[in-house]
């Protein structure tokens, strides 16, 4: 197709880059404005500093580095299931 | 249509009734037309019903309360209307009148079942949903969609038929038929059996875990419209049964967190997407069911709410990933990649149903999942929430990043395809536009929730929280990728629960099937070889050649009957 020599947003390099720092800015000024604004907490566990952005990171890399393990232990090929059906 | 409205109102299942046997004598244009009135004037019926309504049916001796209106079944009833609307817009380019009928038949049964006020009618449309449902997963038209489609099949009438069991247990046992609070009591009563008859059958249709791998098999074989309409109506079905008749049972505050926890283990190192999407659609029943079981009137508007706004923003997911599947053929994460260049619209509106499932403020999970959340935290729930927060972390992962990410952009597959058919784009921002108005302005769903609602979602706490939460576990995202660690998407099958019924009952009959075998034929060989011989002797003596089968000349036989005389005559000498 016509379409395919033509160059989009994101096969420059630079536009991927921009997209990262974007997060680390928001990720940066999220975590500062814990200092900023007054959360009203349920939970003791709450009112820790970057309660949320450490739960939130930490979860994730254990999410996948679990789901990596999971991965050992659960993967078979894909016709797993159809292979002695008939 | 127009004598639907004069005869005053009717039920609701009626009207889809109806309009799929007007859509089977139709073809085109018209037939268009038919599907998209449907909902609309089923909408309109529903909203001249006045509050409390009641529709009663006489079989015999038999009542059955076909219509109940409460705030409850009103919301459903609404959202259930909503959802077919956007299902059948969705669907219009297809000339398939299996699917069609399917669809509005498939839709009618779930609000026949919403609108029940009765266990029996309750059963008979929990039938109808799992048998106007397989159409769509056989409509594929594959020998690998029509295995799965008879799994489904058997596991949702297996559901059916324990809560026929259950329920005439229950039935019997409290005197009434009522579909109403039933709670779980001591089974080793009757009325106990009942109740959890009843609780396992809603559990097996609601993805209680272990009782949940029907759906992650069926759904992602179905077509790419079929998996639209079966992401919106049973699950739901099943979490408004749960709020009506088992709103504050402790134990499903336990299942509801482990539904939504696990699933995104599973959702994580998954490669067809639409799969993905099912363990997502697990995990965010999870929080309804979290929901119910905590029963108060935040955690049950929580819950019924979270029941809207998923069905809109999951249904706009597998919208998003069925015009992928139409327009390229494929759909594993594995083979993607790159097509935001060709699809830029349906980029954009998975990224909306992306943002939604993920509760970014102003998009819609946001004003309903917290509530649940909150409601954990309320009642000392602690460990529930942590849990719950978790699973929101996760869910952003799998369905706000993974989905949008290895579908439209990750590494170019080179596919260059056209962008989704229009109806199909119309379908998909109507849904992003829901989205983004019940999260930006959550008011209105609010107000047709079941209790008044006291919980301002936005506060400037819980839109930083919340935002925090997110940006840090896509900063997470973004260094597992960028470091090499996140597993690579590969063509694969992960073991869950269904290998029991799919691989070991099939191995265990093959092998006690072989025993039998063995025993059967030894035992059959015997008694042939026993026949045999009792033929062979019995022909010796009375076959053709038998001694008994001689014919004898008539001379010789009286020359015998002589010798016994004469023997006879030697003996009665001897006597004397």
């Amino acid at each position: 197709m016509a379409d395919k020599d033509q160059t989009h947003v994101f096969d420059n390099p630079r536009n991927v880059k921009r997209v990262i720092w974007a997060l680390y800015a928001l990720c940066g000024t999220s975590a500062l404005l814990d200092f900023v604004i007054h959360r009203h907490v349920d939970h003791p566990w709450e009112s820790t500093v970057f309660f949320y952005c450490i739960y939130g990171f930490v979860a994730c890399v254990l999410l996948v580095l679990a789901a990596k393990e999971m991965r050992k232990v659960l993967m078979r090929d894909e016709d797993y299931y159809e292979k002695d059906a008939d | 249509m127009g004598s639907f409205l004069t005869m005053g109102a009717t039920a609701p299942f009626v009207i889809f009734l109806a309009g799929a046997i007007l859509a089977t004598a139709t073809r085109g244009h018209i037939r268009s037309v038919i599907m998209l009135a449907v909902p609309l004037v089923g909408a309109y019926n529903l909203y001249s019903m006045p509050d409390g309504f009641v529709m009663i049916g006489m079989l015999f001796d038999y009542r059955f309360d076909i219509l109940r209106l409460d705030k409850l079944s009103l919301l459903f009833g609404y959202l259930f209307h909503l959802a077919a609307f956007l299902g059948i817009v969705f669907s219009l380019h297809l000339r398939d009148t299996t699917q069609h009928v399917s669809g509005l038949l498939y839709a009618g049964s779930a609000l026949g079942a919403v609108f029940a006020g009765d266990l029996i009618t309750l059963f008979v449309f929990w039938e109808l949903l799992a048998v106007t449902s397989a159409f769509l997963i056989l409509a594929r038209r594959t020998e690998r969609a029509r295995r799965a489609a008879m799994r489904y099949l058997i596991i949702q009438v297996l559901s059916g038929v324990i809560l026929l069991a259950g329920a005439l247990i229950w039935i019997d046992a409290v005197g009434n038929t009522d579909f109403g609070q039933i709670g779980l009591h001591d089974p080793a009563t009757a009325k106990g059996l009942g109740s959890w008859l009843i609780f396992i059958a809603f559990g097996i249709k609601c993805c209680f875990p272990m009782l949940h791998n029907w759906l992650t098999d069926a759904y992602p074989e179905a077509t790419p419209t079929g998996t639209v309409f079966l992401s919106a109506f049973t699950t739901k079905v099943a979490v408004y049964a749960l709020a009506r008749s088992y709103a504050g049972t402790e134990i499903l505050v336990y299942i509801g967190a482990t539904m939504a926890m696990f699933p995104i283990f599973f959702a994580v190192i998954e490669n067809d997407l639409r799969r993905v999407l099912a363990y997502s659609l697990i995990n965010q029943v999870g929080f309804m069911v979290c929901g119910i079981g905590i029963g108060t009137a935040l955690a049950v508007n929580g819950a019924v709410s979270h029941a809207f706004n998923d069905v809109v923003f999951k249904g706009l997911l597998f919208m998003s990933m069925g015009a992928v599947l139409y327009r390229t053929n494929k759909i594993n994460g594995s083979e993607l990649g790159g097509l935001y260049k060709s699809m830029p619209w349906t980029t954009g509106f998975c990224i909306v149903g992306a943002a939604s499932i993920s509760a970014f403020p102003l998009f819609s999970g946001f004003v309903s999942k917290s509530m649940v959340m909150v409601a954990a935290l309320e009642h000392g729930y602690s460990w529930v929430w942590l849990a719950l927060l978790f699973a929101s972390a996760g869910v952003f992962h799998h369905a706000g990043i993974k989905i949008p990410f290895f579908a439209f952009f990750a590494h170019d597959s080179g596919i260059r395809c056209k962008e989704a058919p229009l109806n199909m784009l119309i379908a998909m921002g109507l849904s992003a536009a829901i989205c983004i108005f019940n999260g930006s302005y959550p008011w209105v769903l609010y107000s047709m929730l079941p209790f008044p609602v006291e919980y301002a979602p936005y506060t400037w706490a819980h839109v930083l929280t919340q935002s925090q939460l997110l940006f840090f576990s896509a900063l997470a995202f973004c260094w597992l990728k960028l470091s090499g660690i996140y597993p690579p998407e590969l063509p694969s099958v992960n073991i869950d629960a269904e290998v029991v019924y799919r691989k070991l009952f099939p191995a265990l009959i093959r092998g006690t099937g072989g025993v039998i075998a063995a025993v059967d034929g030894a035992v059959r060989m015997a008694t042939l070889r026993m026949l045999d011989g009792c033929i062979r002797e019995i022909r010796r003596h009375h076959g053709p050649e038998g001694f008994m089968a001689k014919t004898l000349h008539l001379s010789s036989m009286v020359f015998w009957v002589v010798a016994a005389l004469a023997f006879v005559l030697v003996l009665n000498f001897a006597h004397f």
